[in-house]
């Protein structure tokens, strides 16, 4: 197990994607002592300043003090840099959530469907249904029933994502329920539900971490896209795609309320792809035989 | 390890001297062994290939430096040199540096492999790809995976004839026709037009051989081209690729594992282990009077056709009976027309403490269908089955329970029968503790249990990809061992490893089973492990028992037409290995 980290922690892209990440998470923690402000608070004075502007600020508290604006502030008067370092926070936790919730309701769902011969043709239609749902409609649809708060948008990236967890882990339980260790677990004695946790969970684990990387990119993707649309968290709460939206408007004038926001999201969903890339490439025998010449 | 060899009047002169002895130029007076017709105005020298000092490196971290090392060889016109070796031994690393196609990591580090007078190595890979379809073909173990499953085997060959030719749509058909009555296809214009997936095994691999020699190649690379089918149609690829090649003159270099191809094909022989070259010589040589220790250890592995003498009657009560036992199986349904195999049908038998009873059969004749339906992996549609007093069939799985304890299994595959993700030692407790053992007394099982199969107790908390094919076949034996079984299956549990290992591990099951009075249910394709190990014998053939009786009866004196074939298809039955009982250790 220990050699597989290590091989694991070799590779270029995965090594990327972490170093990445990790800064990412350092600032979303440490986002109040970063020398930023109250993300919401709307300065009517300092709209629309150009970024590295130095100007006066009053605060919620009606203390005015000088600050400079890295990223320039918005058509309300919010500062950008505050924004978009609080907007990390929103990002990772609803990528991360996403993942861990698709992973683990697809995968009891997934494990079920693939040893359970009987009820596997009725669980698959139902996730057949699922999958042809557009997942924009249905968050618009939760949304507009639940009201726009972070569990209504995670739910709503999230209940998209089970059928295609789903599939994969059915389709690893059945070719790992042909393996010949599975026949030998039987022929001890082992019951079903052990054979599950201890023979075909553990051989499954390597793609299905690989799969949550890939659902992690796509919920902060959608999530962006959702509150840019108005059809997220509502417009004071920091996140990028809100930040976008605001930025949609005065687009001509101060494009960088567009930039930062933008580079942020594309640095985050490339860093956990290539995270999802690098896993693949050291997790998956099939990758490992590679480089042949011809 | 190398080795010279003594000037011997029998060894072809093309033969070169070993790795320590300087390689001599080839003499253009060499004597062919076998009539050897000098190929397209060739004249001159008639060696086609000749590898010289060739060693392969491995990238570091591998187990050793060389994946094959100072290695030397030729290969004349019409004649077939075998490389014979266990895995491990580099025979295909050889191959494929001939054929320039070494992975990345792997690289060729000194020596030179000469086609006529080119050296391979220093070609551009254009020109070297040139070669391989020209001069080098190749065939494969797997002919399923080598042929393009969405192109029909006449266009496939068509598609050669095309790039390598300049022969017009009609010639190239006709020539692709004649090609396929070559090598004896049935119904040449049928086969034309299917795809590899409609074709049997033998068939493709005959594709294969037609796809090989249609450009008349000088040389013909088969890598085991033979270990995947069945006995019978392993004899007749064999006699076809000896046929062609004597016909065409063409030069084959036959990689193989398997001693009795050897005997039925080879000319020369290069015995391989290690990466090292350890002993070279004609076919009679080395495989009558093998020089060096290894080699003849290999010979001592080969288990002999003829039962050994003495047969245990076994008169107590019968452990395991199996009467009119049958499985059918049925697909299609809503949207197809039900279709139904019986995989076994009629099968009757019993089993004796103490006794071991072997299943043959070729591929598809429902030997391992019988002994799933035992271990009740899956259900009989129809027969009884009786342990002792208890029953085996119509009873539901969870009050099966008790009885799976009785019966255990090994199955063929050591790498894919123990769980990657457990340790080995958490394998073999598995079924104890499922029966309420303790752990602490379990694992003190599994230690004594690893001393029964030589392995150290030491190692039960490894992982399962720290062993070799044949630790890891020990490994399972003491899994299956743990519960204390009355009845052992084992299912092909030998046929994927090494002859050496093989011989290793037979003994092994032999004197556990005289120390636990176990009775064995072997069930195998190799008719050798069988007459070695078995006190009776069932044949199966397309899901029939076709004749059964003590093995001596059955090896000896077979009664049923199909036992008669089998038996004869057997390779190398010329050579004492193949007739005297040899298992050694």
């Amino acid at each position: 197990m220990n050699s597989t980290v290590k091989r694991v922690l070799k590779n270029g892209a995965v090594r990327f994607g972490l170093i990445v990440l990790s800064v990412l998470v350092i600032l979303a923690i440490l986002a109040p002592v970063l020398g930023t402000v109250d993300p919401a608070w709307l300065d009517a004075i300092n709209m629309n300043q150009k970024p590295m502007t130095t100007a006066d600020w009053t605060g919620p508290d009606n203390k005015t003090v000088p600050y400079t604006f890295l990223m320039g502030t918005d058509s309300f008067g919010r500062d950008v840099y505050s924004r978009v370092i609080y907007g990390i926070r929103v990002s990772l936790v609803v990528g991360v959530t996403v993942a861990v919730v698709s992973l683990i309701i697809g995968t009891f769902l997934g494990l079920t469907a693939g040893y359970f011969r009987r009820v596997d043709a009725i669980l698959m239609r139902v996730m057949d249904g699922m999958m042809a749902i557009p997942g924009i409609l249905l968050a618009i649809a939760l949304v507009a029933a639940w009201g726009a708060q972070l569990s209504t948008v995670i739910i709503a990236i999230a209940v998209p994502e089970i059928p295609r967890v789903t599939r994969l882990v059915r389709a690893l339980v059945l070719s790992i329920r042909e393996e010949p260790y599975i026949e030998a677990a039987i022929s001890v004695g082992t019951p079903t539900w052990k054979i599950l946790l201890k023979h075909v969970l553990p051989n499954s684990v390597a793609p299905m971490v690989v799969q949550g990387t890939y659902v992690c990119a796509s919920a902060i993707l959608l999530e962006a896209i959702l509150s840019f649309l108005g059809l997220g968290l509502p417009s004071e709460i920091p996140t990028w795609g809100n930040i976008m939206a605001e930025a949609r408007v005065v687009f001509s004038s101060a494009p960088h309320n567009m930039w930062f926001p933008g580079i942020f999201l594309a640095f985050t969903v490339l860093a956990v792809n290539m995270l999802g890339d690098g896993l693949r490439d050291t997790l998956d025998p099939k990758f490992n035989k590679r480089g042949e010449k011809r | 390890m190398s080795t010279a060899l003594p000037p011997s009047p029998l060894v072809g002169l093309g033969e070169r001297g070993t790795a320590e002895t300087e390689a001599t130029p080839p003499r253009a007076s060499t004597i062919p062994l076998s009539p050897a017709l000098p190929h397209e105005g060739g004249g001159g020298s008639t060696t086609v290939l000749s590898v010289r000092n060739l060693s392969v490196a491995l990238p570091g971290g591998a187990d050793r430096p060389f994946a094959a090392e100072n290695i030397s060889f030729d290969v004349n016109a019409g004649e077939i040199l075998c490389l014979l070796g266990e895995s491990g031994s580099g025979k295909s690393v050889i191959s494929f540096a001939v054929m320039g196609l070494l992975p990345d990591n792997v690289r060729v580090s000194a020596g030179e492999i000469l086609l006529g007078d080119e050296n391979l190595l220093t070609l551009s890979p254009a020109a070297l790809r040139g070669k391989r379809g020209d001069d080098i073909a190749m065939v494969f173990q797997e002919p399923m995976t080598a042929l393009n499953p969405v192109m029909t085997c006449g266009d496939q060959l068509d598609e050669l004839l095309a790039e390598h030719t300049q022969l017009s749509a009609n010639e190239r058909k006709a020539k692709t026709l004649a090609m396929f009555e070559a090598v004896k296809l049935p119904e040449p214009d049928r086969i034309f037009s299917s795809y590899p997936h409609q074709l049997s095994g033998g068939q493709r691999q005959r594709i294969m051989i037609a796809m090989a020699l249609i450009l008349e190649p000088k040389l013909l690379i088969a890598d085991e081209p033979t270990t995947a089918l069945d006995v019978t149609t392993q004899a007749e690829v064999l006699s076809l690729i000896k046929t062609l090649q004597r016909e065409r003159g063409t030069a084959v270099l036959f990689i193989t594992h398997d001693m009795g191809v050897v005997a039925e094909i080879a000319d020369r022989v290069v015995v391989l282990q290690n990466g090292k070259q350890v002993e070279a010589g004609t076919k009679d040589q080395v495989l009558r009077q093998p020089r060096e220790a290894y080699t003849q250890m290999l010979i001592a592995s080969v288990p002999g056709t003829e039962p050994p003498a003495e047969g245990t009657l076994h008169d107590e009560a019968a452990l395991l009976s199996v009467t009119g036992l049958g499985k059918t199986y049925s697909s299609g349904g809503w949207f197809q027309k039900k279709r139904t195999t019986e995989a076994a049908k009629n099968v009757s038998f019993t089993l004796h403490p103490g006794e071991t009873v072997g299943i043959v059969g070729e591929s598809g004749s429902g030997k391992s269908t019988v002994a799933r339906c035992i271990t009740r992996l899956i259900d009989p549609t129809v027969g009884d089955m009786q342990l002792g007093n208890t029953r085996l069939d119509g009873v539901s799985r969870d009050s099966l329970k008790l009885a799976r304890k009785r019966i255990q299994i090994i199955f063929q595959d050591p790498y894919r029968s123990l769980d990657p993700r457990q340790r080995v030692g958490e394998a073999i407790i598995e079924g104890p503790l499922n029966f309420g053992v303790s752990r602490n007394s379990a694992m003190a099982r599994a230690r004594e249990l690893m001393n029964l199969v030589r392995l150290s107790p030491d190692v039960l908390s490894r992982y399962p990809n720290e062993f070799s094919g044949g630790q890891r076949q020990r490994i399972s034996i003491a899994r299956a061992l743990a519960l204390d079984p009355e009845v052992l299956i084992c299912d092909e549990a030998v046929s994927a490893l090494d002859v050496s290992v093989q011989a290793q591990v037979l003994k092994l099951l032999e004197e556990i089973q005289a120390q636990l009075n176990l009775a064995i249910l072997f069930i195998t394709h190799d008719l050798r492990v069988a007459a070695q190990i078995c006190d009776r014998v069932l044949v199966m053939q397309r899901g029939e028992v076709v004749e059964q009786g003590t093995a001596r009866d059955v090896f000896i004196t077979p009664k049923h037409a199909y036992t008669q074939r089998l038996l004869a298809s057997a390779p190398g039955r010329g050579f004492e290995f193949a007739t005297q009982r040899n298992v050694e250790a």
